[in-house]
C-alpha cells in the first residue's frame, strides 16, 4: 500500500506544488524518488513526530497540503495533542499517514502494533479517517484526501496487500462499497479485512448462506444510511476490523444501531482488548487474534446457527 | 528607531498594562503577573519592530506572531484592541460568557495567528511558518514567545533542533524568563540553566537582555537575525507581575485574581508611572 501511496502522491505532486510529504525518518528504499522530484517539498523531520506534526500546522496555515508519514502507532499517539489542538482544533489541512495499520508490523512486537489508533482519531471533531482495502483503494484516497479541504488519517497496511478491486474503484469517502450481495448476513469491514470477509462469504455462499459484504473504507465520516438501510433486511451483523474491538469500526457500527430502534443482532471482530504477548508475522497474528477467514467463518457460522 | 519612539513605546507598555489590570479584573481570571512580564516585549513587538495591519490582517508579507505561552493572551488582545484588529468592546467582553476571547489565543480572533494554549505547541508551528516563508521565497519573519517553564516540554527542543537544522534565520524565539513556573521557582522545579548555551548547542545564535528595559529591547530587536543562516533566541530576563509591587516576583500571581482593593491599588501604582 505504501508504494501504491508514493506513486500516488508523486503524480499528484507534479501537478499541485502545494502538496509536502514529511516524513518521521521512515520510508527509506520507498520516497526517493518523490525526494529526488521535489526536494523542496520534501522534508526528512528526523524521529520527531511531535514537531513533524506541528511543522505540518505550520505549514499548512501558510496554505501548503502537507502530508505527514510515519508508522501508525507513532504518527498518532506520540503527537496526538498536536493532531488534537495544531490539525483538529483549527481544522487544518494536514493529511497523516500512518502505515502499518493493525498487526502489519508483526516481528516487531506490540509497540508496533496500531491497534488503537482508529479510536483515538475517531473521537477528534473535524478529521476525516479513511482505511483503505488494497493498492487501488489508496491511490483514489490518496487523491480525494489531497483535494478534501481539512484533517484527513488515511491508514495503510504495509506491504503486498492483494487487490480486490479490478481497477480503480469509484470510491467516494463517507460512502461504503457494496462489494456482495446477501441477504442472510452482514459482513462489515475495513482496510486490510476486506479481503478477508470477501473469502469468507464466498465460503459461506457454498454452505448455501448468502452474506453481504460492505467495505467501510472511511471510518469517519460513516455510512449510515448504507448500513441503516442494509440492516432493514438483514438481522445479524458482523463488523471485521485489525483493530482493538473497543472504539474503532465496531464501536461506531454500535453506535449507529443503538441510535435506531431494532433487532439487530451485532458481532463485533478484532483484537481483543489486550496487547499481543506472541511473536509472530502478521498472518501467525492474525491467526491469533481470530482475524483470519477459517476463524471469522467460524464466528459468524455460530452467530447465526 | 528614534529616542522619542522608544519613549513612546515606554507608554504604551503602561498603557496595556492598565488594560491587562482592567480586563483581569472585569472577568475574575489570573493569568495576570504572566501577562505583565512580556509587556515591554509586547509592545516593542507590536507597535515597533513587526510589520502588521489591521486593515489587512492577513496580507502575505506580514510578520507572524505565535504566543506559545498562550496563558499571557490578556497582554496580547490588550495590543490587537489598541491598534485596531479588536474593538474596545470586543476587549472588555474578555472572558464574558458568548466572548470570543477566551483565556488563551484562538486563531479566529482577528489578528491571532494560531490557536496556543497547551505549552510546547507554538515553536514547531513557527517552524512550519518559517519554512514556508522560505520556500516561497517571501521575507516575513515569524516570532514566537515562549515561557520559561515552557522548555521542560521536549517538543520544544525537537523544534529548537530543526530550526537550527534548516537554517531558520526567519524565526525569532523569545524566552519570557520570569524565573516563576506554575508552582514554584524555575531553579527549583526544574533548571533550566545553563539556558543560553543549550539552545547555542542547538544552533541558535542567542542574545540575553533585560525584559524591562524597552531601549534594550528595541535595539536588540532591531538586530534581528543575529546572524544569516541561524535562527535567533532572546533570552528575556524578567519579572512575573511588572509594574504593580505587590505582584513583582510573587509565584501567587501566576495564577491569582484581583480583589477589589488590589484592582485599585494596581491601576493607582500605573497611573503615578
Amino acid at each position: 500500500m505504501r508504494y501504491a501511496f508514493i506513486k500516488t502522491l508523486t503524480k499528484l505532486a507534479s501537478k499541485n506544488q502545494k502538496i509536502f510529504l514529511l516524513t518521521g525518518d521512515l520510508g527509506y528504499t520507498v520516497f526517493e524518488d518523490f525526494a529526488t522530484a521535489f526536494p523542496k517539498r520534501f522534508i526528512n523531520m528526523g524521529v520527531a513526530e511531535s514537531n513533524m506534526v506541528g511543522v505540518a500546522a505550520g505549514l499548512s496555515l501558510e496554505g501548503f497540503i502537507p502530508f505527514v508519514y510515519s508508522i501508525a502507532t507513532f504518527a498518532t499517539m506520540r503527537p496526538y495533542e498536536q493532531i488534537r489542538n495544531d490539525i483538529c482544533l483549527q481544522n487544518l489541512n494536514v493529511k497523516i499517514v500512518g502505515v502499518g495499520g493493525g498487526l502489519g508490523y508483526g516481528h516487531a512486537g506490540p509497540t508496533h502494533h496500531s491497534q488503537e489508533d482508529i479510536a483515538i482519531m475517531r473521537v477528534l471533531p473535524n478529521i476525516t479517517i479513511v482505511c483503505p482495502a488494497d493498492p487501488f483503494e489508496v491511490e483514489v484516497a490518496t487523491e480525494q484526501a489531497a483535494k478534501l479541504k481539512g484533517p484527513v488519517y488515511l491508514r495503510l497496511g504495509k506491504a503486498g496487500e492483494p487487490k480486490i478491486h479490478p481497477k480503480k474503484p469509484k470510491l467516494k469517502l463517507g460512502k461504503g462499497i457494496i462489494m456482495r450481495d446477501g441477504s442472510d448476513v452482514l459482513l462489515l469491514a475495513t482496510g486490510n479485512q476486506v479481503i478477508n470477509s470477501l473469502l469468507v462469504a464466498e465460503v459461506l455462499s457454498k454452505k448455501g448462506i448468502a452474506a453481504k459484504v460492505i467495505n467501510l473504507h472511511t471510518i469517519k465520516p460513516l455510512d449510515k444510511e448504507l448500513i441503516l438501510d442494509s440492516v432493514k433486511k438483514i438481522k445479524y451483523v458482523v463488523t471485521i476490523e485489525e483493530h482493538s474491538v473497543i472504539g474503532g469500526l465496531g464501536s461506531a457500527v454500535a453506535e449507529v444501531l443503538a441510535s435506531e430502534e431494532g433487532n439487530t443482532v451485532l458481532k463485533r471482530i478484532g483484537i481483543a482488548d489486550k496487547f499481543s504477548k506472541i511473536v509472530g508475522d502478521h498472518e501467525h497474528l492474525r491467526n491469533h487474534h481470530s482475524l483470519t477467514p477459517e476463524k471469522i467463518k467460524k464466528i459468524v457460522l455460530n452467530l447465526i446457527k | 528607531m528614534t529616542k522619542k519612539k522608544v519613549e513612546n513605546l515606554k507608554k504604551i507598555a503602561t498603557a496595556l498594562r492598565k488594560d491587562v489590570i482592567d480586563i483581569s479584573f472585569r472577568a475574575n481570571v489570573g493569568h495576570i503577573g504572566s501577562a505583565l512580564s512580556i509587556a515591554e516585549i509586547i509592545t516593542a513587538l507590536y507597535f515597533g519592530i513587526m510589520s502588521v495591519n489591521p486593515k489587512n490582517p492577513k496580507w502575505k508579507n506580514r510578520d507572524r506572531f505565535i504566543l506559545s505561552k498562550g496563558h499571557a493572551a490578556a497582554i496580547q488582545y490588550c495590543a490587537l484592541a489598541k491598534l485596531g484588529f479588536l474593538s474596545r468592546e470586543q476587549l472588555l467582553n474578555f472572558c464574558q460568557n458568548e466572548s470570543e476571547l477566551a483565556e488563551h489565543p484562538e486563531i479566529h480572533v482577528k489578528g491571532v495567528e494560531v490557536t496556543t494554549g497547551s505549552l510546547g505547541h507554538g515553536l514547531s508551528l513557527g517552524v512550519g511558518m518559517a519554512l514556508a516563508g522560505k520556500t516561497k521565497g517571501l521575507n516575513y519573519r515569524v516570532f514566537v514567545l515562549l515561557s520559561d517553564g515552557e522548555n521542560d516540554e521536549g517538543s520544544v527542543w525537537e523544534a529548537a533542533l530543526a530550526a537550527g537544522h534548516f537554517k531558520l534565520d526567519n524565526l525569532v524565539a523569545i524566552i519570557d524568563y520570569n524565573k516563576l513556573q506554575a508552582f514554584g521557582k524555575i531553579e527549583e522545579v526544574m533548571n533550566l540553566e545553563p539556558l543560553s548555551a543549550k539552545w547555542k548547542a542547538f544552533g541558535w545564535e542567542t542574545s540575553e537582555i533585560s525584559g524591562h528595559d524597552m531601549e534594550k529591547v528595541v535595539r536588540t530587536l532591531e538586530k534581528l537575525p543575529f546572524l544569516k543562516g541561524k535562527p535567533s533566541l532572546i533570552i528575556s530576563h524578567s519579572v512575573m507581575g511588572k509594574g504593580i509591587s505587590f505582584m513583582e516576583g510573587k509565584l501567587a500571581w501566576h495564577y491569582q485574581n484581583l480583589k477589589e482593593t488590589e484592582y485599585k491599588r494596581a491601576l493607582k501604582e500605573l497611573k503615578d508611572k
